[in-house]
């Protein structure tokens, strides 16, 4: 039996690529992945349902949306606005958009389910003022293929020769950093911490604990 | 930061170490899971030769795919009866207690957990579901999860957390004739923004609060999250005690009941809790509140005009004109005489018993308007049952409603219960986002479910405390 911490968890301090501005406050997860996507039991193929009703009519005819244009199929950090991924728990709405290509989102803020989701799929959700966010979507519509280099440890976005602050939630930039953004190994190795928590608790019976057996 | 709050404590006893990332790793007290956000979780468990840690903690039902019409096996849509299937597997394989529907206690999750007496003040409860934060009514700490924190819960049986701020919304006075939680809640939203609650979790407190019922705080805090909070309560008090007192589980087990009652009594905020954010709202001056827009926190009093973008928040204009176009309103207007094509009454937030009730008294000796298709989906098969016992079913489908099977159904549109084209929807659950009900033209507007009565009655948006009287309700 292999031991779950042989799963290998990369540290996600640096993300670069070419930007993707996604424009409009509290784009919520029913626009990110309609439901009709979700009858699904695997994340597999979710990427082409990314944004799907904002990118194609009743006739599936593509309209105009940053996902469906050419200078834009490459690009991997995705600039967005308030409240973004607001709405359901899914984490359909992440998966698909990292199957779609993203690797890091910039925006005003984030849900915080939302943001929960992306740490668990080592993808940073770095916040910045509506006046940078707005500058910085602006230049990736002029400059598509520009490079946008997000530094997750100095807490910095750097693009057309310039670097600007961000902001990385405290947790979050350690977890990314430090390649602990996948906590299921790192929680199991607690397991009889989590068994005496456990005992404490007035509503936990002793049969509802399991046999320490591992 | 917050002290003594019920959070803070009910946070400090499940609390098992900080975790290098400075997150709290966090036991869970009770894990609930579905068919659509657990298959992926199951998975990767496999994947990783992993086994769930705590089933007996961990419970299952299916809610949002299942048909509620036609619910024979195997289910007519292919996708539908897969993912039932691996549920079944999943469970059985881990030993997990499931609610099927051919157990007769099968429906929503936030429906079912409290009706069981698996929802308890002071447990912490999961599930891959945002509205569990409808749990936190009982005095639990509740919220939702993604499906990688669903597999980490499953195999330790914790979640890893980070503490948030705790804003305490206290709401004053006695509501008003014809004005109900949903109405509330609806306020707060509107108030406080949809993202207003990112960061926080909302105590919810005061005489309003107080005097209602657990279905009335079950609709408040499940839509703690579409003011942006991920978990809502309210301290448990007598109210909660004889409703969890009359639950399958301390039914069961009378001695529990007697056991906890001093933990529920500890974990209640202390009368000097220190808050990081206070919110008063005159409970009293409320009237019914609907949704003129495409977010919950787009709403109004019934009589209130539609606002202008221009007058709102720089921020929030935008949003409004495009909320506005989609649902073809215009500013000064109110929403009353709103034409409408389907009348949904179900969902988490307003599906159980007494929601069901409080409707069939408006339907009850009315007809449902002849262009207006209708539709009641109890919260759960007990509800349904209970519900059809007392007549209420006859009293439905006289009036020209289709009665289901219980559901998620039309609130998010993942069964064949969808808006279709450009309908237009008075609907009792949570979310009125482009695309939620199943067509991205379609055009919803929540409500509470006796406006959504009058609304199914009428064929027009319209104020329930104005509707003529009938020979019934003239009795």
């Amino acid at each position: 039996m292999t031991d779950a911490a042989d799963v290998e968890i990369p540290e996600v301090d640096y993300v670069s690529g070419s930007g993707i501005p996604i424009r409009g406050n509290d784009i919520d997860t029913d626009q990110i992945i309609p439901a009709r996507f979700m009858k699904v039991v695997t994340f597999d193929g979710l990427g082409e349902f990314a944004f799907f009703d904002l990118r194609f009519d009743e006739n599936d005819e593509p309209k105009e949306h940053p996902f469906n244009e050419q200078r834009f199929q490459d690009s991997s950090v995705m600039v967005v606005n308030s409240n973004f991924g607001c709405g359901s728990s899914r984490e359909h709405a992440p998966q698909a958009l990292m199957r779609w290509g993203i690797d890091a989102i910039i925006g005003e803020s984030f849900a915080a389910i939302f943001a929960g989701n992306c740490l668990a799929l080592g993808i940073p959700t770095v916040t910045a003022d509506t006046e940078t966010i707005q500058e910085l979507q602006d230049w990736v519509d002029e400059n598509p293929d520009g490079e946008i280099d997000v530094d997750v440890e100095a807490e910095t976005v750097t693009y057309g020769g310039e670097t600007i602050d961000v902001t990385v939630d405290d947790a979050q930039r350690k977890a990314l950093v430090d390649g602990v953004w996948d906590t299921t190994a790192l929680m199991k190795s607690n397991a009889s911490e989590v068994r005496k928590t456990a005992q404490d608790l007035p509503y936990v019976r002793d049969d509802q604990i399991p046999d320490a057996a591992d | 930061m917050s002290d003594s709050t019920l959070y803070d404590k009910v946070w400090n006893r499940h609390k098992v170490t900080t975790l290098p990332t400075g997150q709290d790793q966090l036991f869970v007290g009770l894990h609930l899971i579905h068919e659509v956000t657990s298959p992926q979780a199951f998975g990767m468990l496999r994947e990783r030769d992993l086994e769930v840690a705590y089933p007996e903690l961990t419970h299952a039902t299916v809610d949002h795919i299942v048909p509620t019409a036609d619910q024979s096996r195997p289910y007519k849509e292919d996708a539908a009866e897969e993912m039932m299937a691996e549920l079944e597997q999943n469970v059985r394989d881990a030993g997990i207690e499931f609610s099927d529907p051919t157990s007769g206690n099968q429906g929503i999750v936030h429906v079912i957990g409290p009706e069981q007496g698996l929802t308890q003040p002071g447990k912490t409860i999961v599930c891959g579901d945002s509205h569990t934060s409808t749990h936190g009514a009982f005095g639990a700490l509740a919220f939702g999860i993604g499906t990688s924190q669903i597999r980490d819960v499953l195999a330790t049986g914790t979640v890893a957390m980070e503490k948030q701020k705790v804003r305490k919304i206290e709401v004053t006075g006695e509501l008003g004739e014809g004005v109900e939680a949903k109405d509330v809640i609806l306020e707060i939203i509107r108030r406080l923004g949809t993202e207003g609650g990112v960061g926080y979790v909302y105590e919810y407190a005061g005489e309003a609060i107080e005097s209602l019922g657990m279905e009335g705080r079950m609709s408040i805090c499940n839509m703690s999250i579409e003011g942006g909070a991920r978990a809502g309560y309210v301290n448990p008090d007598e109210t909660t005690y004889e409703w969890l007192e009359n639950t399958d589980y301390f039914q069961d087990n009378p001695e529990e009941f007697a056991k906890l009652k001093p933990y529920w009594e500890s974990i209640r905020s202390d009368a000097d809790a220190e808050y990081d954010d206070v919110v008063t709202i005159d409970g009293s001056s409320l009237e019914p509140v609907v949704t003129w827009g495409t977010t919950p926190g787009q709403g109004i009093g019934i009589s209130d005009p539609i606002p202008s973008p221009e007058e709102l928040p720089e921020d929030k204009q935008d949003t409004a004109r495009r909320a506005q176009e989609h649902m073809r309103v215009e500013p000064g207007e109110t929403m009353e005489g709103y034409e409408i094509d389907v009348a949904f009454l179900g969902s988490c937030t307003n599906a159980r018993l007494p929601d069901l009730r409080r409707a069939a008294e408006i339907v009850e000796g009315r007809q449902v308007h002849e262009d207006v298709r209708a539709l009641v989906v109890p919260g759960s098969q007990r509800v349904q049952k209970t519900a059809e016992e007392e007549g209420l079913k006859d009293v439905f489908e006289a009036a020209g409603f289709d009665w289901r099977n219980a559901g998620c159904s039309m609130c998010l549109g993942m069964n064949e219960d969808q808006l279709e084209g450009d309908e237009a929807c008075a609907s009792s659950s949570n979310r009125n986002f482009i695309g939620r009900q199943g067509s991205k033209d379609g055009r919803t507007v929540l409500m509470n479910p006796r406006m959504v009565a009058a609304a199914a009655i009428v064929g027009e948006v319209t104020d329930v405390r104005d509707l003529p009287e009938t020979e019934v309700t003239a009795r």
